[in-house]
């Protein structure tokens, strides 16, 4: 190819890329590029077909210049970084060995390390799995984990530094910087901010203390929009210190939930989850059975699993709470009688949590008050739990300093004029600050704002400078889990694009001189593993902990001094207004995740609900104002106003109106701009969970939501079989044998012979919390694409694990069953007698599998499914064109076109590799082996996965158990998928409300 | 008109004004002795090919084979191709589902016959043939329209021009005419 | 309803004239009919009909055009309903055939005088109809564009199709089916394009027919093994009147699906087909005896018989409507109950219900004589039939896909701009090819009718 056109067009491609009158500073890379003979090959290798069009066609050149641009950047990344990276050596669980590598490192939520393995597909990072060694892993994982792999390979991640929005470079911030550092020097830093999230890395914060002594009145804030603020001043409250509390929900028997949802939300929700279902005797009848009881305000996972739930609102709590503690004659004022909970429920919680004396533990949620924690403390303590069921540890954060304050205190000095260099590290204040602190408003007045960020952000926008920060995947880190375990956090792959990391940006403000991110974290673990450092180092990235990094559990003593009951006195009980409370969104948690389509698109667990928030009310109070879903209604809270759509929850307190955080995003992306409404707009910072005195008023508009399941009850259809403990007892068959007389199901044909293997799974929903983990693992695994709003509204989402949620009971105390359908695997599969092209057929293992290259597209097969597991390609909704995507996919699962059905496959690719490993090894697979994506991702291990022909399988086993049955068995499908009717354990002393 | 003895002409033809007519006559012909006599109308004449000593079509014979034929060949296909071979575990039903693999055998059976008949028909009837001698014949058109017609081939080892032409005069005909060759 | 199986019979003998009313001779007969394709000006109707056709036509071919381009999620389908207005369109249109076929060859064989002057263009509305529902499965697939894939030919990826699908059964009942209609459509015609042949007066036609016509002589023998080879046709169409709507019901029955998998259902569609296939031979006979003068032909007696013979599939069907009810409750099966109640309470209910008003209740008043012989009645109630049957579909296939087994797996099903240009496209398709038929094709067969006039003349009517 020749040079001409190249130097034709260089000036037009840098407008076309940079929208940039002056982009003088691109040149220079541009050329770097455009010069070498090597790029113009590299454009026909990626672009055959235009390879003759390039003196011709100047647009089409263009377009192919950008889009390779961006595909030489990408194609230059995708390799592993310079620096030493170690693969994880013991073949994990949930993980196949075989081509792909897996490296331990960890993600990070509201600063808490979520340790994970990830997938490797020579140099390109595509599935995340949990890290078996990890205590707040243990080899399972999340949502927002699973989904934080597509984050990575966002195309709308920012990618350039610039300045007042306009394309610069790291030297000209550098440089920027430097004057400005000068200065600061010159009167100790007074006048330098710095404002990150909560910090757990103890790398960050050693640079963080470093810059504080080098600039003595410089000053470092934290705000997260989801913090442990109530937590801290709890344990202040309740002992003097701010401390860290860490429950052994696996040594609980009786469990009482002060509206806290430690299986969905809070800092070890994974390991929560496992514990629990441990303590719940997963997988059959377990000797002793916790019980759990809960008051909740907002129906979340924990008060959905709960075996007695009452809904309250969030600000009575603190009565239920007094109450309890009066019950069990702590030396609190506590009202005679709590709205809303009969007091014989709160009694025989009372005797319960007595008769397991040291076997008991009581969680106050994030969002009550300190006194609330504290009370809960007290109760624990008076309990005898302290020191088994909870414990408590050194905060594990660098700085357990109120972040609401924290902030606060930043933007008074801010519209005071006293902060002249203000550095924000990720977060994003300007959108997720409460309403009242107006964080974007100074901004403008201060002479040098710089923002690290993944996204040209709302808060980039009000900054001077943007930095494209680094995934957390691409840099080099640290971040210590809920119980303290340091994890060291190695890159997967070098940055995509020019981002740099917190710890790099920190070094330029310490010196101004330029250090990589790698060399700072080993100067700082130099000295902590001291000697044999290179073998600590290799085995701490290797295993995905630093051994020994735990906090140590720390012994308290109650202060004498706690107050009798709340602030406000025995409050609320006859304030009958309602009451707005704000909840982390499941899918987008702060807004941070926005821009995430898997988690845009995946269902809420309790509204099913995707890609929009809405204001959730208790259908006695829409019945009351005559409301309905996707009415919009406007709430007014304290001067502040805010329309919104209601969805209507059974289960929520009545009086309650619930909106979760994070949406109504104006610059989070080509995925998150105009989803929802902005509930930060509501929010005040002196009440930043729950407040009471909220109007609404009907608009008579409606607003569209996309919801994956219209109906709630099973209609009589034993579909989520259910027994208690005690019928159980009296009847193993009591839950698994069908409600109507059982047929015996012979058949006139032979049945085929599966003499190899014969895969089966086992579903056990007494452990299915509802979380829809699977969900989104298996859409990582399996290249599933998505739909988008309009598409799911017209009920054509394409997930092949999908969780039903179904309710039972009252619409104010409902009780609510999760059940995850994926393909059932029929040996009768009626989809497949149906196919006329085979493209549905059965192997000899016993799948049920989908030829996608063969089929047509009739649709016979989804119409013949009673499960409706198959999904449709309506339009060609896999994205064929943006080249990130394409590097996040999954090599091993074909990229599905328009017109063809997909389903759940059993993860057919894992099974292959290892079929292979075994082969090569000259033996069977080994139980456990094979791990489908859902099995490996569930926190409460609720999935089994293995060969039904070898006797010795846990699958086996499980499908022995009375407890298990076939969903619409009497269809005669004979699945391969069966179910572990639910188990539920209530007090036999407590009727059902 | 007198004939031309050089080139021998097709036959003779004698036109009538309806079906009885040309039925007696062609009776009456067959009686004489003729053999290779076509008799033709606008629509068809119950009797009239048996008065030309035409007695059996073997068209019906022609359709059975094909109905068998079609009906065997798909059945077997299946059978081939489900059982032999691409054996593939459908649903868990048998390889050889018979139940499910008649309705294609029926309906080829039916094909088959159906093509059996008509392009046995058309074959037999010496379709499609766009010229004929016949169609020279003076009035002929009406042969389609209200107008029979018995044609006596001069290749009939009785034919004699004279002797014929008077023959068919007896007849009663509207008109007696020389088919040119 | 065996009364109304032999009143056409009876009837006969009472009313003979009417078969063929007026005095025609073989010539007058022949020209008459010859003279509509070979003289007649075009009349102002036909020039009317025939430009609306030929814009929903185009209608037709852009929504399809589209529909390729960018796949079947421009329809309302959904999961789960995965199916609704291309399969519905295509068991109506499977329907409405299977009328032509009935007359041609069912009345042959019943030696049922009347269907002489109505066989033709029933045959013609048969091939037309199943055209249109030929083309419909194709379009429904996700990847049209390997639809041959359901048929069995050699390939390198050595796969036959699935012979327990019922929709390859359907390659083969509809495949027979319109390649038997058309042979024994073509078959009849040769005698009348061998007329028009010798009628015509531009060279052009002449040739055109002539080629048509294959040089048919009309000699006795060729006769007689016409007559054979047409006698075996009808006798192998009649029982594709049942076969092919029977394998067309098994799209559904062979399905597990509450509302679908019923045994009822083969001769409960045969029923509908002639129900609705019945419906729209009347639909068009009225205008075109109207605008082409053929009321001496299509007599009231034939419009009568017709309308006995709705009325006979009307009472089946809604027996067969009965049967479905009784058969939920009686099997004591819950999710076919639920179907049932469903459909009378659920979203769809107003459409179930208009199902019954059109399809059960309307159609009794062909009780009445005076009815049957009232044209412009019978025309409109020949229209309701034809909605009411179409409804009909659209009720079996979405009601009972919305809500099957799981109930987090309900849905619904609204149709789009799209769907309707497809169902509106079609009706103009059918109706452009079948005005081009009456155009240049003798509607009605000249060699039979001439044999109808001798049969008069002997006094055999």
């Amino acid at each position: 190819m020749t040079e001409d056109p190249h130097t034709a067009v260089d000036s037009e491609a840098i407008r076309l890329r940079l929208g940039d009158t002056h982009g003088a500073t691109m040149w220079r890379s541009l050329d770097e590029i455009g010069e070498t003979s090597a790029f113009g090959d590299y454009l026909t290798q990626q672009f055959p077909r235009f390879a003759n069009q390039f003196q011709v066609d100047r647009r089409e050149f263009l377009k192919l210049m950008s889009a390779s641009l961006a595909l030489a950047g990408l194609g230059a990344c995708t390799r592993e970084p310079q620096e030493k990276i170690l693969p994880y050596v013991k073949a994990p669980q949930g993980a196949v060995a075989g081509e792909p590598r897996f490296f331990a490192t960890a993600t990070t939520l509201g600063g808490f390390a979520m340790g994970v393995l990830v997938e490797s597909n020579m140099g390109r990072p595509t599935k995340v799995e949990g890290n078996p060694m990890h205590p707040a892993s243990l080899g399972s994982t999340d949502t927002l984990t699973q989904a934080s792999v597509l984050g990575l390979w966002d195309p709308d991640r920012s990618q350039v530094v610039t300045r007042k929005g306009q394309i610069s470079t790291w030297e000209n911030f550098s440089s920027a910087l430097g004057r400005q550092l000068i200065g600061l020097a010159r009167k100790q830093g007074e006048g330098l901010r710095i404002l990150t999230e909560t910090v757990t890395s103890p790398t960050l914060a050693a640079q963080l203390q470093a810059l504080l002594a080098r600039y003595p009145k410089a000053q470092w804030h934290q705000y997260d929009p989801i913090n442990r603020d109530n937590v801290y001043d709890g344990t202040r409250m309740a002992f003097g210190e701010a401390l860290d509390v860490r429950y052994r929900l696996d040594k609980a028997r009786t469990i009482l939930s002060l509206d806290a949802d430690f299986l969905g939300a809070g800092n070890a929700r994974v390991r929560a989850a496992r514990d629990f279902a441990q303590g719940r005797g997963a997988g059959g009848r377990a000797a002793m059975p916790n019980r759990l009881y809960a008051v909740a305000s907002s129906p979340s996972l924990t008060s959905a699993f709960a075996d007695h739930c009452v809904a309250l609102r969030a600000g009575d709590v603190e009565n239920a709470a007094l109450r309890i503690a009066k019950l069990l004659d702590l030396p609190v004022v506590a009202p005679d009688a709590v709205v809303g909970v009969a007091e014989d429920w709160l009694a025989a919680c009372v005797r319960d949590l007595q008769a397991s004396r040291g076997a008991s533990l009581v969680v106050a949620g994030e969002a009550q008050p300190p006194f609330v924690h504290a009370l809960a403390h007290r109760i624990n303590h008076a309990l005898g739990n302290v020191g088994v069921t909870v414990t408590y540890s050194e905060p594990v954060v660098a700085d357990p300093a109120n972040q609401g304050e924290s902030l606060r205190a930043l933007v008074r000095d801010i519209a005071a004029h006293a902060v002249d260099t203000l550095i924000v590290i990720g977060g994003n204040p300007v959108y997720c600050a409460p309403a009242d602190v107006r964080f974007g408003d100074g901004l403008l007045g201060v002479p040098l704002t710089v923002r690290l960020g993944l996204y040209e952000d709302e808060t980039s926008a009000r900054c001077q400078w943007h930095l494209p920060a680094t995934h957390a995947l691409e840099a080099w880190s640290d971040a210590r889990a809920y119980d303290g375990t340091v994890t060291l956090m190695q890159p997967l792959i070098a940055p995509l694009y020019a981002g740099r990391s917190a710890h790099e940006l920190l070094a330029m403000l310490g010196g101004g001189t330029l250090r990589s991110g790698y060399d700072i974290m080993r100067d700082y673990w130099q000295e902590k593993l001291g000697a044999d450092f290179e073998r600590g180092w290799s085995t701490a990235l290797r295993e995905g902990v630093v051994t020994g990094t735990a906090l140590p559990e720390k012994t308290v003593t109650t202060r004498g001094d706690l107050p009798a009951h709340g602030p406000a006195g025995p409050a609320g009980a006859d304030d009958s207004s309602l009451e707005l409370i704000f909840t982390p969104d499941p899918s987008v948690w702060d807004g941070s995740f926005a821009n995430n389509a898997w988690l845009q698109e995946l269902p809420r667990p309790l509204t099913k609900l995707t890609w929009d928030n809405a204001a959730l009310v208790a259908p006695a109070l829409a019945k009351r104002l005559s409301l309905q879903n996707e009415d919009v209604v406007e709430l007014t809270c304290r001067g502040r106003t805010l329309a919104a759509p209601v969805w209507i929850v059974p289960g929520q307190a009545d009086g309650v109106v619930s909106v979760s955080l994070g949406y109504g995003r104006t610059r989070a992306g080509r995925v998150g701009n105009g989803h929802g409404f902005d509930a930060y707009a509501l929010r005040p910072s002196d009440a930043p969970w729950f407040s009471r005195g909220l109007q609404i008023r009907k608009t008579g508009k409606k607003y569209p939501l996309a919801t994956t399941q219209h109906h709630h009850a099973m209609d009589g259809r034993d579909l989520v079989r259910v027994a208690t403990v005690a019928e159980f007892d009296q009847n193993p068959q009591a839950a698994s044998g069908p409600r109507h007389a059982t047929i015996p199901i012979g058949t006139l044909y032979s049945p085929f012979k599966y003499d190899g293997y014969a895969w089966g799974m086992a579903i056990n929903l007494g452990a299915c919390i509802g979380c829809n983990a699977c969900t989104i693992a298996c859409q990582a695994e399996n290249n599933i694409p998505v739909v988008g709003k309009a598409e799911v509204a017209r009920g054509r989402e394409m997930h092949w694990i999908r969780v039903d949620r179904y309710y039972e009971g009252s619409a104010h105390a409902p009780r609510t069953h999760f059940q995850p359908v994926p393909c059932m695997q029929c040996e009768r599969a009626p989809c497949e007698v149906v196919c006329p092209t085979e493209a549905s057929v059965h192997d000899s293992e016993g799948l049920n599998v989908q030829v996608y290259n063969r089929c047509v597209g009739t649709r016979f097969c989804s119409n013949n499914c009673p499960y409706k597991v198959r999904r449709f390609n309506f339009f060609q909704y896999a994205d064929e064109n943006t080249e990130s995507l394409k590097a996040q996919r999954n090599p091993e699962v074909t990229v599905r076109m328009r017109g063809v059905m997909e389903k759940c496959s059993y993860c057919i690719q894992r099974i292959a590799n290892g079929r292979i490993e075994a082969d090569k090894a000259g033996r069977r697979i080994r139980d456990g082996e094979v791990v489908t994506a859902c099995q490996a991702v569930c926190p409460t291990q609720a999935i089994s996965f293995g060969d039904l022909n070898d006797p010795a399988s846990r699958v086996k086993a499980l499908k022995a158990s009375p407890l298990d049955y076939a969903l619409l068995g009497e269809l005669n499908t004979r699945p391969r998928t069966t179910y572990l009717a639910k188990l539920t354990n209530p007090n036999p002393d407590l009727k059902e409300s | 008109m007198n004939p031309q003895p050089i080139l021998p002409a097709y036959g003779l033809i004698a036109e009538f004004a309806d079906d009885r007519a040309l039925v007696d006559a062609a009776k009456r012909a067959h009686a004489e002795g003729y053999r290779n006599i076509d008799a033709y109308a606008p629509f068809s004449v119950e009797g009239l090919s048996e008065a030309l000593g035409f007695r059996k079509d073997r068209v019906a014979l022609i359709a059975l084979l094909g109905g068998v034929l079609g009906g065997a060949s798909v059945y077997f296909l299946q059978w081939y191709t489900a059982v032999i071979d691409y054996p593939i575990n459908s649903g868990g039903r048998p390889l050889h589902s018979w139940p499910a693999f008649i309705p294609a055998t029926f309906e080829m059976t039916v094909l088959g016959a159906a093509l059996a008949a008509f392009f046995g028909m058309l074959i037999l009837n010496g379709l499609p043939k766009l010229y004929h001698p016949i169609f020279n014949a003076p009035g002929f058109d009406l042969a389609s329209r209200d107008r029979f017609f018995l044609c006596i081939e001069s290749r009939d080892p009785r034919f004699e021009m004279q002797e014929t032409r008077q023959f068919l005069e007896r007849l009663a005909p509207l008109k007696v005419a020389e088919i040119s060759n | 309803m065996s009364p109304a199986i032999s009143t056409p019979a009876n009837d006969i003998n009472e009313s003979r004239l009417q078969v063929l009313k007026g005095a025609y001779s073989y010539a007058s007969i022949s020209d008459k009919i010859s003279d509509i394709v070979l003289t007649r000006p075009t009349h102002w109707g036909w020039v009317a009909a025939f430009s609306l056709c030929t814009a929903l036509t185009l209608l037709f071919v852009v929504a399809m055009a589209y529909l390729f381009y960018k796949g079947v999620g421009i329809w309302g389908i959904d999961i789960p309903v995965a199916w609704a207005f291309a399969i519905t369109n295509f068991v109506w249109w499977v329907g409405i055939g299977h009328a032509g076929t009935f007359i041609s060859a069912f009345l042959l064989l019943l030696r049922q005088k009347w269907r002489t002057s109505i066989n033709r263009f029933a045959e013609a509305m048969t091939i037309f109809a199943v055209a249109m529902a030929g083309i419909m499965p194709i379009l429904h697939l996700g990847r049209p564009w390997f639809f041959y894939w359901l048929a069995p030919y050699p390939n390198i990826m050595n796969l036959w199709p699935q012979w327990r699908s019922p929709l390859v059964w359907d390659i083969f009942a509809i495949g027979t089916y319109i390649i038997v209609s058309i042979l024994f459509w073509y078959m009849g015609l040769i005698p009348d394009l061998a007329t028009l042949r010798d009628r015509a007066e531009s060279r052009v036609k002449q040739i055109v027919y002539g080629l048509g016509a294959l040089g048919w002589r009309g000699e006795a023998r060729q006769w007689r093994r016409f007559d054979t080879a047409y006698l075996l046709l009808a006798g192998l169409a009649t029982p594709l009147v049942i076969s092919v709507h029977s394998v067309v019901s098994f799209d559904f029955s062979i399905g597990n699906t509450p509302g679908w998998h019923s045994t009822i259902f083969p001769p409960y569609f045969v029923a509908g087909a002639l129900f609705s296939g019945f419906a729209m031979a009347l639909t068009i006979s009225i205008p075109l005896r109207a605008i082409f003068g053929l009321k001496d032909f299509i007599t009231e007696r034939h419009l009568d018989n017709i309308a006995k013979i709705m009325l006979v599939c009307g009472l089946i069907v809604a027996y067969s409507y009965v049967v479905e009810i009784f058969m939920a409750f009686y099997s004591g099966d819950e999710f076919e109950k639920y179907m049932v109640l469903n459909r009378m309470r659920g979203p769809y209910a107003p459409i179930y219900w208009v199902v019954v008003l059109f399809n059960v209740v309307i159609p009794q008043s062909l009780w009445f004589k005076r009815v049957r012989l009232s044209v412009m009645t019978l025309f409109v109630l020949s229209i309701v039939v034809n909605i009411g049957m179409w409804l009909e579909r659209f009720m079996i296939i979405v009601t009972s896909l919305h809500r099957d087994f799981l109930p987090s797996s309900w849905g619904m099903f609204y149709p789009t701009f799209w769907d309707w240009a497809i169902l509106v496209g079609s009706l103009g398709a059918f109706g452009w090819l079948f005005l081009m038929f009456v155009r240049f094709l003798p509607a009605i067969s000249i060699s039979e009718m001439r044999k109808l006039v001798r049969e008069k003349k002997e006094g055999e009517l």
